[in-house]
């Protein structure tokens, strides 16, 4: 092997992304998925306010194992993405843009997010 | 066409405005629903109905659907890839968005009849 031989085959789980990029990229996949979720919470809400009988099935519903699972899943997905959305926020008003700030308030907002939908899933159990 | 509407400072301007206002929306609503749990049906109804909180869910449904326009349309610009399938998934997310406000909006007015 030469070394200038060129990487032919990216190993995808071998690239380590930076921590900024996971908080990036994470920003992005939580929006997508809270942005999928709408339409099913929009129905949920015309289903409790419609009568006595679809608030009753709207509680139901969200009393459901596997709503609740959903529901850890779109609260981990808001916490991400508002916590990195302060972030972003911050960075425009250039408020933690050196390197060593911004790899912190990364972490933060990643770790953050799952706190907080570790906290969710404990409180719905 | 789509492309063209809200761009540049203007989408800048409305996703983090909506954002902040979704975030305080958010925040009070939590609070409220902590304060009082477990609403009944007709307390749920009438507090939703409520001229001011219609006010507020309104401008909430205005914030959320401008700022996942700006958000998803975004998206699309990087990841859409020939002109063809982008032009026409920012229609389908366009109209999707539409849909999403008409039927939202039709709960909250029905709810206030």
């Amino acid at each position: 092997m030469t070394s200038r031989a060129r990487p032919v085959f990216l190993n995808l789980l071998g690239i380590r992304l930076p921590v900024g990029a996971l908080t990036s990229i994470g920003h992005r996949v939580s929006g997508v998925l809270l942005s999928v979720s709408i339409p099913f919470w929009v129905y949920l809400w015309g289903l409790s306010m419609r009568d006595e009988q679809g608030f009753r099935r709207a509680n139901e519903l969200m009393a459901h194992v596997v709503l609740r699972v959903v529901l850890v899943l779109f609260i981990w997905a808001l916490a991400h993405h508002v916590l990195a959305g302060i972030r972003h926020l911050l960075s425009d008003v250039n408020v933690g843009s050196t390197l060593r700030s911004a790899r912190k308030s990364a972490y933060a907002a990643n770790l953050g997010g799952v706190a907080v939908a570790l906290l969710a899933a404990w409180l719905l159990w | 066409m789509v492309k063209c509407e809200f761009t540049g400072l203007a989408a800048w301007v409305v996703q983090r405005a909506g954002a902040a206002y979704m975030l305080c929306f958010a925040i009070f609503a939590l609070a409220a629903i902590t304060v009082h749990p477990r609403p009944s049906y007709a307390e749920w109804k009438a507090w939703v109905s409520s001229d001011a909180m219609s006010a507020g869910i309104g401008l909430f449904l205005l914030a959320l659907l401008t700022h996942m326009w700006v958000g998803l349309r975004d998206v699309l610009l990087d990841y859409a890839k020939p002109e063809g399938v982008q032009r026409a998934s920012l229609l389908l997310i366009g109209m999707a968005l539409l849909s999403v406000g008409v039927w939202a909006l039709q709960i909250l007015v029905h709810a206030r009849a």
